[in-house]
């Protein structure tokens, strides 16, 4: 049994900000992350982040996890990689596993769940074809591994991720046949949309795939346009050849195993799904457990951050930690959330918090 | 149209150029960033003030053409890539633009380019003129293309895939 004042589950941008902050406190703290490396979205994120300067913006998101673990709390932070949580039981006690089955069990007077969003799927004929990929995936084998996906692709969502893979498609010198989206306006940041516009991409809003065709592998994909209601508007169908179709509709929080912890969950469409129910500190119900970054609710790794720096505050302030200090810390991270989802593209995250705290359900 | 095609039209990036008589002064910078983002790296780049977001990280950068005097320095910061500088006095007949690059390959001076629109249709051909790449601007160079006067404010790109020739 591995005994630790402070748990941190996943090493995401929400994860080590979360380390960081409890160990500046002068808090003991033990982070798991089942990846080689720590960083999680971010060591596949090649372009330049938004934000203010505390947000680590115009930095390249590859850049910030060093940032984020720093050589000055390296006594006070123990960071196992290759290791994954993957069992937690009510009398506190977590079993992880290193490698290929090294278990152990973990005790923890607080932990923090920052385990991060799954990418959704979508459902049509062919979808099974090899060459048919999420986009997280295409970021990983191209920027992580140097591979990639294939001679031509088309992108399915045109929300930040679709857009920024497809620019880094075309950084990796892999044309990008077309984006469609469903939705009748860009989702993503319109700069990032602008940018792929003058590389010569087309954008085409109202449109979705219909089918993948190829015998043993994609070998091209079948498009429509969708009227008002959503429907394929007939006589618009067109056959574009590609040999990649990239997924990116959305992610969904990866709440498994606070479900096994029994945390409250509540299904609220604008963050992604089912999240953990918690106060404006990130404490769920379950006093123990604190969640962090997209698994609260599926935002940025601006946001991420915060959050993680709120909770490792919080979490420290019950440990012990100087009540002031950590005090301080949370003012300042609650008017810097308030700060990034001020904004007309924070709506839909303002609403969906304000469900969560029972506030006003039609906001 | 911007909002479902990604490409900005006359009437948006029109009123985000200065006024008539500071465009003959020389050298100024144009902003494409038209949507209330939580971003600010701009405000923070310019060293002479010219460009302000304030308090509230949403709002647009607002710039001050009399503190501005068109020396790209922010072109390089913008996540976006959504900056640009634009100098109508370069040379008889001809005008200079300073745009953001992350492709490879990464043009030369004296090469010759194909110039596109903010939709990425050909405008015409463009020598370069300069590049800019040192470390600060972290791996995005800024390019600056010669083009005939008139499209000064049409070339916002390079067409993907190499120079034609040099
Ligand atoms: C293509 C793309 C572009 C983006 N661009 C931007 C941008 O420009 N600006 C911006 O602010 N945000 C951007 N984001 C969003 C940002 O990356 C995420 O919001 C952010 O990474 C969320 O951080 P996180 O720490 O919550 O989760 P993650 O980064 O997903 O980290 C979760 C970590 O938990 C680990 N983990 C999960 N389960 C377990 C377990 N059981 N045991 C051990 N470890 C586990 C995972 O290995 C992972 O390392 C982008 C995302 C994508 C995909
Ligand atoms: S071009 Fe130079 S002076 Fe003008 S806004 Fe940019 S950094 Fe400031
Ligand atoms: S840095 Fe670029 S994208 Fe960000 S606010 Fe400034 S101009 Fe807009």
């Amino acid at each position: 049994m591995v005994n630790t004042d402070l748990l941190v589950v996943g090493g995401g941008p929400a994860g080590l900000a979360a380390a960081d902050t409890a160990a500046s406190l002068g808090i003991d703290v033990l982070l798991v992350d089942e990846g080689r490396a720590v960083g999680g979205q971010l060591v596949k994120q090649t372009h330049k982040f938004f934000g203010s300067g505390e947000h680590y913006a115009g930095v390249r998101g590859i850049d910030i996890p060093k940032l984020l673990n720093r050589e000055e709390n390296s006594q006070r932070v123990r960071i196992l990689t290759d290791t994954t949580v993957v069992g937690c039981y009510e009398d506190g006690v977590v079993s992880a596993l290193t490698g290929e089955d090294n278990y152990f069990k973990i005790k923890a007077k607080r932990a923090i769940f920052a385990t991060g969003a799954t990418e959704k799927f979508l459902s049509f004929p062919g979808n099974d074809l090899p060459g048919v990929y999420g986009a997280g995936a295409v970021q990983t084998l191209m920027n992580q591994f140097g591979v990639i996906p294939g001679k031509r692709v088309l992108m399915v969502g045109a929300g930040n991720i679709g857009i920024i893979v497809s620019y880094q498609l075309l950084q990796a010198g892999v044309p990008v046949a077309a984006v469609v989206e469903a939705a009748p306006t860009i989702g993503g940041y319109l700069v990032h949309a602008s940018k792929l516009a003058r590389a010569g991409v087309p954008i085409l809003t109202r449109h979705t795939i219909l089918e993948a065709r190829g015998k043993d592998a994609v070998e091209s994909a079948v498009i429509a346009q969708l009227d008002d209601n959503w429907q394929v508007v007939p006589g618009t169908e067109e056959e574009v050849d590609v040999d990649v179709v990239c997924l990116a509709v959305g992610l969904s929080p990866v709440v498994d195993l606070l479900r096994q912890l029994g945390c409250e969950m509540k299904y609220v469409p604008e963050l992604g799904g089912h999240v953990p129910i918690r106060d404006k500190n990130l404490k769920t119900a379950t006093g123990w457990i604190y969640v962090a970054g997209d698994v609260a609710g599926v935002e940025e790794a601006s946001a991420a951050m915060v959050e993680g720096r709120l909770a490792g505050a919080a979490a420290a302030a019950e440990l012990g930690a100087d009540k002031q200090e950590a005090d301080t810390v949370i003012s300042r991270c609650l008017a810097s959330l308030d700060a990034l989802r001020g904004g007309p593209v924070g709506e839909k995250i303002r609403s969906g918090i304000a469900k969560l705290e029972g506030g006003a359900v039609n906001a | 149209m911007l909002k479902a095609t990604g490409v900005a039209g006359p009437k948006d990036w029109e009123a985000k150029l200065p006024d008539s008589q500071r465009r003959k002064q020389g050298p100024y910078v144009v902003f494409e960033c038209f949507q209330e983002i939580p971003c600010n790296p701009c405000e923070q780049a310019c060293p002479r003030n010219a460009v302000a977001i304030g308090e509230d990280i949403n709002t647009i950068p607002c710039i001050d053409y009399g503190l501005c005097n068109g020396c790209a320095i922010c072109v390089a910061r913008c996540p976006g890539l959504a900056i640009f500088v634009v100098d109508e006095t370069y040379a008889e007949g001809y005008g200079k633009v300073m745009i953001p690059w992350e492709y490879k390959p990464l043009p030369a001076k004296g090469d010759t380019v194909t110039a596109v629109g903010r939709d990425g249709k050909e405008v015409c051909t463009a020598e370069v003129v300069e590049v800019r790449n040192i470390k600060n601007q972290d791996r995005t160079a800024v390019i600056g293309l010669k083009v005939p006067l008139e499209h000064v404010n049409v070339v916002r790109g390079i067409k993907l895939g190499g120079e034609i020739n040099g």
